[in-house]
Parts: structure tokens; sequence; C-alpha cells
């Protein structure tokens, strides 16, 4: 998991969600790509974000837009987070005794526009939070982040700034993570993704 | 002509038809009616639970079957080949909610039966089902019936009835159905329905009610709370004979 780096969280805001993760791609030391963002769109309101193994993280997120496509083939409606938390903790435990190394993220707004985050570790496991969920190297530093900056019912803007606020100032302090950050904000209207430029090391 | 091609499920006759599936569809035309009809708050399914002879315990036979908390299930046909649909059903379902944490919609649980019959008229050493089924189910789409046949082909109704009786059951059904038709009155009709081609008695032991209603409801944290199917008690299908008496 300590191979590639990388940085998720997301947190829930006043019928809003938001989801941020670095854009790093290293091999141990040595950073390769600054363009590895680690969100992915399975439906226009829901995201999951991949942190881990970065092999893992690209076959897994392809294998979750196969199953996402299919569902909505098949029951002629989109995934709603929830039911997609559960399909992803079953894809992960179904590999127990050789597990994907992916610790994902799941954040969106169900059908009635509430919000919906949890996470979950690397066999399935998942964690419904109410507030924040956070993943990948950075973790530590995310929690004590996000703890200290995170308020209830906050607007999309402040959300925006609390979220990035606490990813920026979490990678400052862990090697693997960083140069560079996307932010995306979720709300019933639309979804806007930002990038944001950070300390280049 | 009919003949010379009727033996093999998988050969095609000139005609363009498996015979073995007509052969089905007679065997399922032979057994007893099954009425299915959809009113706007839920479904009613319903068929005559034959007793061979008075010894037989007819309380311990079974129907009309729950395939999970949102879907119920009736046949016309042979008895033993529902059983095994029953128990595929059941799994299909399970399985689905192992991956999806909730119950299936109708819809995708009627897809895999579906396929599941198709598959015994495309296989080797294997015959087809000689069942049709009513399956009903409430998901968050609303209250739906489908047939399943011994083909594998499916359709959704609004009323319909398979088995001896069905061709006088549907003219019947198509006179008395319109489409603002609430539960208790599906009830009523279905029952009028069965009574038309009812051979002897016709008491709350020798027939069988199933029925799904409510509303979806939401919990706070989300979740999805759908109608739960379940199966009349003797003494409620009691009360509703006593009505139209």
């Amino acid at each position: 998991m300590e191979y590639n780096g990388g940085a998720v969280v997301a947190m829930v805001g006043k019928n809003c969600v938001a989801i941020a993760c670095d854009k790093r791609l290293g091999v141990q030391a040595m950073t390769i790509s600054t363009e590895f963002p680690k969100t992915f769109q399975a439906t226009p309101k829901t995201y999951i974000g991949l942190p881990g193994l970065a092999t893992d993280v690209q076959t897994l997120s392809e294998k979750f837009r196969f199953k996402v496509n299919m569902y909505r083939l098949k029951e002629e409606r989109e995934i709603e987070p929830r039911t997609l938390a559960h399909l992803v903790s079953s894809t992960l435990y179904e590999r127990r005794f050789g597990p994907w190394f992916v610790e994902p993220v799941i954040a969106g707004l169900d059908k009635e526009n509430r919000p919906f985050i949890c996470s979950t570790d690397l066999i399935g496991c998942i964690n419904f939070a109410k507030d924040f969920v956070v993943s990948g190297t950075t973790s530590n530093q995310l929690y004590g982040m996000c703890e200290s900056l995170w308020e209830p019912d906050l607007e999309p803007e402040d959300l925006f700034e609390t979220i990035s606020q606490s990813l920026m100032n979490a990678v400052d302090r862990d090697c693997l993570s960083g140069w560079g950050a996307q932010v995306t904000v979720i709300t019933p209207d639309q979804v806007i993704t930002r990038t944001l430029k950070s300390r280049q090391d | 002509m009919a003949d010379r091609y009727s033996f093999s499920l998988t050969t095609f006759s000139p005609s363009g038809k498996l015979v073995q599936i007509e052969y089905a569809l007679s065997a399922v035309n032979s057994g007893v009616t099954s009425i299915g009809i959809k009113a706007t708050n839920g479904i009613v399914i319903a068929t005559e639970k034959k007793a061979v002879s008075t010894l037989i315990d007819d309380s311990s036979l079974e129907k009309v079957a729950i395939i999970c908390s949102n879907i119920g299930m009736v046949y016309s046909g042979m008895g033993p080949d529902y059983r095994v649909l029953v128990n595929k059903a059941r799994k299909a379902a399970q399985a689905y909610k192992r991956v999806y944490m909730e119950e299936p919609p109708t819809a995708i649980l009627v897809k895999e039966i579906a396929s599941v019959m198709q598959e015994f008229t495309q296989s080797g050493g294997v015959r087809p089902f000689g069942v049709s089924l009513l399956i009903a189910g409430f998901d968050e789409k609303g209250p739906m019936l489908y047939q399943v046949d011994p083909s594998g082909s499916y359709w959704p109704w609004k009323a319909t009835a398979i088995g001896k009786n069905m061709v006088n059951a549907k003219t019947f059904l198509e006179k008395r159905y319109n489409e603002d038709i609430e539960l208790e009155d599906a009830i009523h009709t279905a029952i009028l329905t069965l009574k038309e081609g009812f051979e002897g008695q016709m008491t709350e032991n020798t027939i069988e009610i199933g029925i799904i209603t409510g509303a979806v409801s939401t919990k706070d944290d989300g979740a999805v709370i759908l109608p739960e199917f379940r199966k009349l008690s003797p003494s409620e299908v009691k009360d509703y004979l006593a009505n139209i008496a």
C-alpha cells in the first residue's frame, strides 16, 4: 500500500458532498507522474476514490465502471451510493485471501439528494460515516486535519475550502503524497471539479 | 409432421417451432387455474389447491411461495418442476442480496428465472419446465405482475389467468378489470374469477391467496423499506369468501 502513495478524503456538507485526492504517482521515493488523480465518477452524482497500489487503482476503477454500467443497463436506473458501497464491499471480499491493495472511499448524493459517504478497508469492511472519511498513506494526517477543521452543515463553497485545506496540509506532511490536488464538490444541481496547485515536492 | 421433430428439444421443426415447448404448454394448460391481478396499491395472486383425495392434509401443501420479502410466486402445471424453480428463485434473490444488500427489483428476478427456464430449452438431455409462473413483486417502480412461460418468455400483465380455465377467466377479467382497481376489489375479483371454473366446493382450504401491498418508504439513513409479500391465512380467506356468498 506504500509503494505508490496517495491520499483521498471525502466530507459531508449541507445537501452536498465533496471528495478530494492528490495527484502523485511514485515508485517508492521517485515521483514518476504528477497527473494521477484517484477519484473516478461512478454515476453523475456519485464518485469513488481509490488510493493504494496504482495497478489495482486502475484495474478496480475499470471493474467498477463495468459493474456500474451493467447495473444501469439491467435495472434501467443509476446505482444508489449505498448500493454501490455494498457492491464495492462484496467485490473486495471476493479476494479475501489475496486482496486488492486499495482502500476505497465513496461519496455521492442519493436519489433524494441526501449526502452519503463511506470508506472500506482492503477486504471490504464498510465504515459508514456522518462527517468525513479518509484513506491512503496520508490517512493519519488527514484524520488530524479533518477532525479540527470539519463542522456540520457547511455550504458547498465552505466545504470546498475546508476539504482543500485539510488535504493540502495533510499531504505536506507525507512524502509519498502531494504534487497537486483535485477536489470535486457534488451538489443537487451540479458537480464542480477543481484542480489545486500545491507544493511541488 | 410435428411428430418427426417432437422428440428432441434441441431440434426446430420446419415451421420454426420447438415442439417440446408446445407440449410443455399443454402440461401447463391441463394444470389448475391461477389468477393474478395488479391493483393501484398492490397485487393479488391466487390458485386452487386441488387435493386428490380427502385424506390429504392440505394445510401443508404450499402453492403460493414467498421468494424474498417483496416477491411472491404461484404456478400452473407440474408441481415438482415448480419446487425446483422456487428454490432457484430464492437462491437468485439471496445472491443479489449478497452483492447489493438489497432485495432484487421484480424485473431483475423475473429475468433470472426466465433465463433458467430458457437454459432448459437449449441444453442437451434436459426437458423444459412444465410450469407457467405468475410472479408478483413490489419494488421502487411500484407493483409489477409477470407471467413466465416454459419457453422462458415473460410478459408484464395488469391481470391474467393461466392453467385449465384461462380463456374463460381472462374474458371474465377483461370485463371486470379497470386501471383504478384497489387491492380489496382485486382480491374479491380474483376469488370470483377462480369460482367461475371451480370444480367442487370453494372453501378456505381449497384456495390459496397471496398479496403484496403498501408503499415504499425510506428510513432516516436512506435505506429503502419495501412492502412485504404474504399469504392470506385461512381465516382471512374465509372472510373474503363469506363476502361473495
